[in-house]
């Protein structure tokens, strides 16, 4: 699916050669600071190879149109933010700005429960915590519909125990839909839970 | 009751009693601001000097090539001044290339059709219409323009997380911006807006009072006033908003990223 060739972003990170699989559950481990965040951001068009080439389906990510390929691929950052407006609004954000097919206020209260936010759709998102906006970001991009989920640690700030049922949702959501998750994580024993394979990155470079 | 009070040199001097005073009183509080009111003091009074002999040869004299020239000055003294108020940082190569492009394109489009299809000039070049009218809708636009190019920065740095985030979910350029477009277009055309509410009731506006005390008749001072009015109006609106349009274009690349020396 995403394929690395000679790839340079500045100083930060460098990939000679590497091969990330559709269908697959793909975790990227590694000290902080190493890179695993500009990978993230490469593979979502946020920023652009300095050197050499990212393809996405054999087509050069910088000739996929921006737009169309972030709806494709989603990034969920670590720290997401939270747009004006309630949390229904900010569910709704990505799917409104396609004009997909209005969700209905039901499979939004469930989506809000099963991620654990206990709060009403008419609240206001700004005043959610660190942890329930991180969750509704979660639930706004699932919302999307991708074929490519990228996730930054989306449980930093987060309880374990929270932690495991909010991968367990994106675990059983990327079997259901076939979607491809790539999950940026420090924690070596979440990647080898919920990883089909893991990547090392240290020192902005690809460890086999 | 016609005619106008001629002021002689002297009557013009005691005037400048109001800068002395202020500048007494800026330094019994020591508020060090009395040598900029006193620099400011002269530069307008040489500013003014030249530019009413200048407007005296010119309107004796009128040419059309004359006419253009002081309009291109004035077009270009306000593109530098507007690009000259940020320094720090200064704007990019870019932005100041859109900036010296819809500033004219805003202004004189305002201009000439405030000229030539509102007042109707005869001949078109006439200099005693086409210059002072010039000089208050290309003021106003500068003004405009700076208050837009400084808001849209300032939102942009602030926002900048609120804008990617948007990006990052697949918005388009004109989605993740709308807001600042906005907002900025509100606060830029606020000043205007709120002079003509005040116009007739708090103040009466320099153009009316200059006419009124020249002895033109009331009533088409004020529609002059009111006319000018809008043409400012128009003037700011239209340069406002192809700065932010095309402005804001400026601090993204083709691939939708935040151009990283802009911020």
């Amino acid at each position: 699916m995403f394929e690395f060739e000679n790839m340079r972003y500045k100083d930060i990170l460098f990939i000679e050669q590497l091969t990330i699989h559709q269908g697959e559950f793909t975790c990227i481990v590694g000290e902080s600071g190493g890179g695993k965040t500009t990978l993230l951001r490469l593979l979502n068009k946020m920023i652009s190879p300095t050197e050499g080439n990212i393809y996405y389906h054999k087509q050069r990510l910088e000739q996929c149109p921006s737009v169309a390929h972030r709806m494709d691929v989603s990034l969920l950052s670590q720290q997401p933010v939270m747009f004006e407006g309630t949390i229904k609004d900010n569910l709704l954000y990505a799917v409104r700005l396609f004009q997909k097919d209005d969700v209905s206020d039901e499979e939004l209260s469930d989506l809000l429960t099963q991620l654990k936010v206990k709060k009403k759709l008419s609240d206001d998102a700004s005043l959610c915590s660190g942890g329930e906006k991180q969750r509704i970001a979660l639930g706004r991009i699932l919302l999307k519909k991708s074929s490519v989920l990228l996730l930054d640690e989306p449980s930093s700030a987060l309880d374990e125990k929270t932690e495991d049922l909010l991968l367990q949702i994106v675990s059983q959501y990327a079997k259901d839909h076939e979607v491809s998750v790539i999950l940026v994580t420090h924690s070596s024993e979440v990647a080898s839970k919920y990883g089909q394979r893991i990547i090392r990155i240290e020192s902005g470079r690809v460890i086999r | 009751m016609n005619g106008i009070i001629e002021l002689g040199l002297p009557q013009m001097l005691l005037a400048y009693v109001f800068a002395v005073v202020v500048i007494i009183l800026l330094k019994y509080r020591k508020i060090p601001q009395e040598k900029l009111v006193f620099f400011a003091t002269i530069r307008m009074s040489f500013q003014l000097i030249i530019a009413g002999y200048l407007l005296q040869w010119v309107i004796s004299n009128p040419h059309p090539l004359m006419t253009l020239l002081i309009i291109a000055i004035m077009q270009v003294f306000s593109v530098i001044t507007v690009i000259r108020k940020f320094k720090k940082p200064p704007l990019s190569k870019s932005l100041q290339r859109v900036i010296a492009i819809v500033f004219p394109l805003g202004s004189l489009s305002a201009l000439f059709y405030f000229l030539f299809v509102v007042v109707r000039i005869s001949p078109w070049f006439n200099p005693q219409y086409f210059i002072p009218l010039a000089g208050m809708i290309v003021g106003n636009s500068m003004t405009g323009i700076s208050l837009a190019v400084k808001s849209m920065h300032e939102k942009l740095t602030i926002e900048k997380a609120r804008v990617e985030e948007a990006l990052i979910l697949g918005a388009t350029l004109k989605q993740a911006t709308e807001s600042i477009i906005n907002r900025t277009f509100d606060q830029a055309i606020v000043p205007t807006l709120n002079n003509m509410l005040g116009m007739g009731i708090i103040f009466l506006p320099g153009m009316m009072t200059g006419q009124i005390l020249s002895g033109t008749n009331p009533t088409t001072a004020i529609f002059y006033q009111m006319a000018i009015m809008l043409g400012i109006l128009g003037g700011v609106a239209i340069t406002v908003y192809l700065i932010l349009v095309f402005g804001i274009k400026t601090y993204f690349n083709h691939q939708l990223q935040f151009r990283e020396i802009e911020l």
